[in-house]
């Protein structure tokens, strides 16, 4: 399959800062590549530079067969570009904002104004398609903003952390409308600063950390790359955690690791589910009363933390993610869980 | 209250844009549409209106009261002389501050995230900004009319006819027009819109006062009267003076003063040349 996107050798350098330190990617046609990174690690300069915004100081990229630094023009007829901030006119109407960009995209006044209606109806726009855009809400804004980058139905489609900010209800609603893009055969690059987006919503995975591509692959890929499963167990009594660390010797090759504070133990196991019922009965049989327990899969933050030693996120909004991968985790476990995370942030300073 | 309603089906299938129109034709299209999109946000803000009219309206009151009686022109302090010398100064000046607000409009959007949805498009690489200075000569336009109302009331006249007026009027716009060019430049070159407004502000006083806008320049000490009688701004205002029929027309012997028509054209020109291919050039390689 052709690669709709090919970025090869991207450097771009601000003053004494390498925003792009050698950036290689491709994206086959079709497909969804998640551009995975901490704040400041290079996803948006990669975005400015593949949709003509940004010239980078060397390297090469391809855009739809076009080279973006030869045949701009032709690269903007073939993107459509969502960004970080909702880009459109505050003081226009949601219907102007699109019949201006439609006409932007040099399509007939006539065909604007239809097209505007169309993805009006399609976002559900069409209620307050005649209030300016100030009136909005962020996630009307938000979808405005995506509707205005699908004016000319584009078959390459960037998108800059588009649910950056948006409550959960809107955020599904948007990864509901990726779907359906993706379905009709848009190819999209989408960088996102949460795990969970890329792993929903991306075939490809590259991580980007200081302007490099720090790992690539499958969230399954990257995932195993990073180890596999985990039992974790949280024993009620601080007195019996001894006897439980015993117990679960018993499963594990590589040794059991305890976290007195949180009454936490991990091992790592290879048998699944299967082994995790094997062990709540061994820990009954000796009277071990347990608070939680649950076999806990690598989230691509472990993959993050793995890779470069801290966590994707900023600290105020990553606490429920990389506490829980199965889906056990009681409300007791939130302060463990963001004990780990604190652990983890120290250890990167 | 979702945004995916999947029974309406596909969004339609992939498309390309359009073939873009190129040269000449897109660029007076997108110019266009983006002048239609400034004039909408100008109904929208009706203050920025409203306040570029209050201004040069005072600004016609004050002077017309304050200074007249005390400025001689052609020999006599008559106030009535003053106020029918004033008003060509007071119209250029009028145009020529208008273009703060032009700096502060593109920088204001050279801030926000529109224009990388613009720059994104494949649109006209100047309409922006071309789009920009089209919707100011609109409201430039508008202050005029409510300028020129004023001017007679307050008992400034026209003596040459209609269409030398109209001429003169042309003349003044034209010199807004290629001022909010270098208001453009301004805007690109700064990086907050309070930036903008103050720049885009301070260089217009020296230009405007020294020059024959307010007070004949006989009364300068000779080199800034020569500095006055070049001043791309006098041109425009002795023109005025000629075509509406004026007192107080400079009798210098300069170049400018000899035949202002044609050096109030060929300032403003210059200056929409110059400064528009800076500021496009500007543009292009801004990075928001």
């Amino acid at each position: 399959m052709q690669d709709a996107i090919v970025a090869e050798g991207l450097v771009k350098t601000f003053g004494e800062v390498r925003a792009l330190d050698g950036v290689d990617l491709n994206v086959p046609t079709g497909t969804v590549l998640g551009l995975l990174g901490p704040n400041g690690a290079g996803k948006t300069t990669t975005v400015r530079v593949l949709t003509t915004l940004l010239t980078p100081d060397s390297g090469r990229a391809t855009v739809a067969g076009y080279d973006v630094l030869k045949h701009p023009d032709e690269v903007r007829r073939s993107i459509g570009l969502s960004g970080q901030f909702a880009a459109v006119d505050e003081y226009l109407t949601g219907r102007e904002n699109l019949q201006m960009v439609g006409e932007l995209y040099q399509m007939r006044g006539s065909a604007a104004k239809s097209r505007a209606q169309e993805l009006l109806e399609w976002f559900n726009l069409a209620e307050a398609a005649d209030r300016p855009a100030k009136t909005y809400s962020g996630g009307m804004r938000r979808r405005l903003d995506l509707a205005a980058a699908l004016v000319v139905r584009p078959p390459v489609m960037f998108m800059d952390e588009p649910t950056t900010g948006l409550d959960p209800r809107n955020r599904l609603a948007l990864w509901e409308v990726i779907q359906k893009l993706v379905a009709d055969g848009t190819t999209l690059l989408l960088t996102t600063q949460y795990l969970e987006e890329a792993d929903h919503l991306a075939h490809d995975i590259i991580v980007v950390d200081h302007g490099k591509v720090i790992a690539r692959g499958t969230a399954d890929q990257l995932k195993a790359q990073t180890g596999g499963e985990r039992v974790e167990v949280v024993v009620h009594d601080r007195e019996l955690i001894g006897t439980a660390t015993e117990v679960l010797r018993g499963f594990s090759r590589d040794g059991v690791s305890v976290d007195k504070h949180t009454r936490r133990l991990t091992i790592p196991v290879q048998g699944g589910a299967k082994l995790l019922a094997e062990v709540i009965r061994e820990l009954d049989a000796r009277g071990i009363e347990i608070d939680d327990i649950g076999l806990r899969r690598p989230t691509l933050d472990d993959v993050f933390i793995s890779l470069t030693g801290h966590h994707a996120e900023d600290a105020d909004d990553d606490g429920d993610e990389s506490g829980d991968g199965s889906g056990s985790a009681a409300e007791d476990t939130g302060s463990a869980a963001e004990g780990a995370a604190q652990t983890g942030k120290d250890d990167a300073r | 209250m979702t945004a995916t309603d999947t029974s309406t089906g596909t969004i339609a299938p992939t498309t390309l844009a359009p073939k873009p129109r190129g040269g000449l034709a897109q660029s007076v299209h997108d110019s266009l549409v983006i002048a239609r999109r400034n004039l909408i946000r100008m109904k929208r803000i009706p203050e920025i209106v409203v306040f570029g009219l209050i201004q040069p309206v005072m600004f016609v009151l004050l002077f017309a009261y304050v200074f007249g009686g005390s400025i001689a022109v052609d020999g006599s302090t008559d106030p009535k002389m003053f106020r029918e010398f004033l008003m060509a100064g007071i119209f250029a000046q009028t145009v020529t501050f208008a273009t703060a607000g032009s700096s502060a409009g593109i920088a204001e959007d050279m801030t926000k995230g529109l224009i990388d949805r613009f720059r994104s498009l494949p649109m006209d690489r100047g309409a922006v900004l071309t789009g920009r200075t089209i919707a100011d000569l609109v409201q430039t336009t508008l202050t005029m009319v409510v300028l020129i109302i004023v001017a007679l009331m307050v008992g400034w006249r026209i003596h040459n006819g209609i269409p030398k007026a109209l001429a003169a009027i042309g003349l003044m716009l034209l010199l807004g027009y290629a001022f909010t060019w270098i208001g453009a430049l301004i805007g690109l070159s700064v990086r907050t819109p309070e930036a903008a407004t103050s720049a885009g502000l301070i260089w217009l006083f020296p230009l405007t006062f020294v020059s024959n806008a307010f007070a004949p320049t006989s009364g300068m000490p000779t080199w800034l009267q020569h500095i006055a009688d070049w001043n791309p701004f006098s041109a425009t205002v002795q023109a005025g003076r000629v075509l509406f029929g004026n007192p107080g027309v400079s009798q210098s012997d300069a170049w400018p003063m000899q035949h202002p028509v044609w050096a109030s054209l060929f300032w403003s020109v210059l200056i929409i040349v110059v400064f528009r291919t800076l500021a496009v050039r500007k543009y292009r390689s801004a990075t928001a």
